[in-house]
């Protein structure tokens, strides 16, 4: 009988073309994404060195990061040289064959809320992006992971990538999640536990009845954050949620070839009495609404908490907060929903549901960017665009927007924002900015009471 | 790539923990799609007045001239952290740096060092402390000596710290080595692979179908 093994070992062995010296593995890589943020510098690099992509079906690029989220959007961005981003990357997709979804494209969107969407990554395949939230994907049992641009540039010109196996991790989620609890919370809390960087080279396995229990938007949210975990990546095991997810879906295999690949996947789980070298647990019925107070996600506490006594000076000082203050109560001018951790359809709903019949407060600057432009059709065809729109939310076309500041749009110096993105590093709103992470129930709590609020007051 | 095999250099404190990309080379300071003209941006919300602008702050410490030409960075825990922009180890690189010495590094950032002609060297908090410390009081006469082949840091009074590095890692550091020509020459495993895979998972293949 063969050892137990993880599901991440699974995938490995599967796609470990030879060993190399020095204890680095060739692995073959299924599928590549790149944006115009990190990916035209690979595909500049690989022209300029005479060199072309190994497999262009199996390559992909989506304008995300830089595109403009106003209406009627171009190639024009508020960032300065950012046209250049967005014409130098659909000349290079252009000329390498690749398949771009470009700026006015009906599939555009945010790399990782597209590439599940349209059923690019799949369960057992490799799948990497320059892009460090490229563990979001893991959630349907891909091994996906970000890489740097000249790795990318390795991959599209070999179809292969050199790689040092991660440590394998599982962390497990018993229980059930309260009401107005989220896999947001979830990760948020997992994270001001162990902190940042307590998945530190890791490919983390999510398990446990709380995450089999998910839906794949759920999982997709839950995995993003293992970025800020500090792990390579994260796995959530196929089941049948996974399966009916990807029936049909553009990419997804084909006619006979399905029945084949569902069998496939069917055996992609860790073996019972597999050993993985760390193993977490974490208790799903605990969690409260998690809300950040500093410049790390592990700066983060409990809605209803207050801010430590270990926090440190730097981070009270950039935000502009002291110890012992509560979090809820805490005044904002800004409210965002948006990013890959948090654009989906069931997010906006679930937003939506709490701001129905009501007004964001006077004086605060409240955006809703759908993660892809499919995102936006689905929910304009449920007239959430009108809920959003009648509560004093900016609607947007898709794209990263202000999850991060490329030099263009931004928040008033000094704003206050609460946000459903992942990242409150100093200035990575803009320059100044105080970023506060919480789900997107929190987000629309917080923007109609005016500053930090419990989601759960505001429930139905 | 240019091999490094030593280096003696002034070095910067700079001993915070979780210094993430951002901090590194923000996105505002990726102006173009090259891997050039960056080193302006290096760490551009310290390094200049209220974060934007080019005035320097005085207080950061990149910015005092006893620190000028420093080729090596002295770093605390996770350094490297956040996003996977490979834009940072190239600021660091242009600006004129070749090795990070931190408590830890983030994998993305940590392999990118390594593509990059970066040496990333992981030393214990105690040791960054004292090589801090005594290049605090005096960079130009207490420069920092590298040597990558037998993982060793000194300093000139003769104490001398140890780094692992993995032999891969140190083989294409010291030999300026391209992996992508590495990998090509293993087209025949590659292809291998490739025939075996096609017919086990056919749906991969987007090509064939
Ligand atoms: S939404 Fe934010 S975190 Fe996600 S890929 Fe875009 S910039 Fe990165």
């Amino acid at each position: 009988m063969t050892p137990p093994r993880t599901l991440f070992a699974k995938i490995w062995e599967r796609h470990r073309i030879t060993d190399l010296p020095g204890g680095m593995t060739l692995m073959a890589i299924d599928r590549i994404f790149l944006h115009e943020r990190t990916g035209a510098v690979a595909l500049r690099g690989l022209q300029a060195a005479g060199r072309g992509v190994a497999d262009p079906a199996r390559a992909f690029c989506v304008m995300d990061h830089i595109v403009d989220t106003r209406p009627g959007r171009g190639d024009q961005t508020l960032m300065p040289g950012g046209q250049a981003f967005i014409t130098d990357t659909r000349a290079a997709a252009q000329s390498t064959g690749i398949t771009l979804f470009d700026v006015t494209d009906p599939d555009q969107g945010i790399v990782h809320v597209i590439s599940p969407e349209l059923g690019i990554v799949l369960p057992g395949a490799t799948l990497i992006a320059p892009d460090s939230h490229t563990c979001t994907q893991g959630a349907l049992g891909a091994f996906a992971w970000g890489i740097g641009s000249s790795e990318a540039e390795h991959a599209l010109a070999t179809g292969t990538l050199r790689v040092s196996q991660p440590r394998t991790m599982r962390v497990s989620f018993s229980g059930r999640l309260g009401a107005g609890v989220t896999p947001k919370d979830m990760a948020i809390a997992l994270i001001a536990r162990h902190g940042a960087a307590g998945g530190t080279g890791c490919a983390v396995e999510f398990a446990g009845d709380a995450v089999a229990s998910l839906d794949m938007e759920g999982r997709m949210t839950l995995c993003n954050m293992a970025a800020e975990f500090g792990a390579m990546s994260a796995l959530i095991a196929p089941d049948v949620t996974t399966i009916e997810y990807l029936k049909g879906r553009r990419y997804a295999p084909p006619g006979l070839l399905w029945g084949r690949a569902v069998k496939h996947w069917r055996s992609l789980v860790s073996d019972p009495g597999a050993t993985f070298e760390i193993e977490i647990a974490m208790d799903a019925g605990a969690i409260e609404p998690m809300v950040s107070w500093g410049t790390s996600p592990e700066h983060s506490v409990g809605i209803g908490e207050s801010i430590p006594a270990s926090a440190g000076e730097r981070a009270l000082t950039y935000m502009g907060v002291h110890k012992g203050r509560a979090l809820r109560g805490l005044p904002i001018n800004a409210a965002f929903i948006g990013s890959c951790t948090n654009s989906r359809l069931s997010d906006l709903r679930r937003a939506a549901a709490l701001l129905v019949g009501r007004r964001i407060a006077p004086g605060i600057t409240a955006l809703c960017v759908p993660g892809s432009t499919a995102v936006k059709r689905a929910a304009e065809a449920e007239g959430l665009d009108k809920v959003f729109t009648a509560a004093g939310f900016e609607w947007r076309e898709s794209g990263c927007s202000m999850c991060f500041f490329a030099g263009g749009e931004r928040f008033p110096a000094g704003a206050r924002v609460i946000s459903s993105t992942n990242r409150n590093f100093e200035g990575r709103q803009g320059p100044g900015i105080r970023t506060h992470i919480a789900s997107p129930e929190t987000v629309a709590a917080s923007a109609i009471a005016g500053a930090i609020a419990d989601p759960r007051e505001f429930v139905r | 790539m240019r091999p490094l095999t030593t280096v003696t250099a002034v070095a910067v404190p700079l001993l915070r923990d979780n210094i993430d990309t951002d901090a590194i080379i923000p996105s505002r300071e990726m102006r173009t799609t090259g891997r050039s003209g960056l080193a302006d941006g290096l760490f551009a919300g310290w390094r200049y007045q209220g974060g934007e602008g080019r005035q320097p702050n005085p207080e950061f410490v990149l910015n005092q001239p006893r620190f000028a030409g420093a080729q090596i960075l002295l770093a605390g825990q996770n350094f490297g952290c956040g996003s996977s922009r490979e834009h940072a180890v190239w600021a660091l690189a242009e600006f004129g740096f070749r090795a990070v010495l931190a408590q830890s590094f983030a994998p993305i950032f940590y392999r990118n060092c390594i593509r990059n002609g970066m040496l990333p060297a992981v030393l214990g908090g105690a040791a960054l402390a004292q090589i801090a410390a005594t290049v605090e009081a005096n960079p130009v006469s207490e420069q920092i000596s590298i040597e990558v082949a037998s993982g060793t840091i000194s300093l000139p009074d003769g104490r001398q710290w140890h780094f692992e590095l993995e032999a891969a890692a140190k083989t294409m550091l010291m030999e300026g080595l391209d992996e992508i020509d590495l990998t090509l020459k293993l087209r025949s495993a590659i292809e291998a692979f490739a025939t075996r895979d096609r017919v086990e998972r056919p749906w991969i293949y987007l090509e064939d179908l």
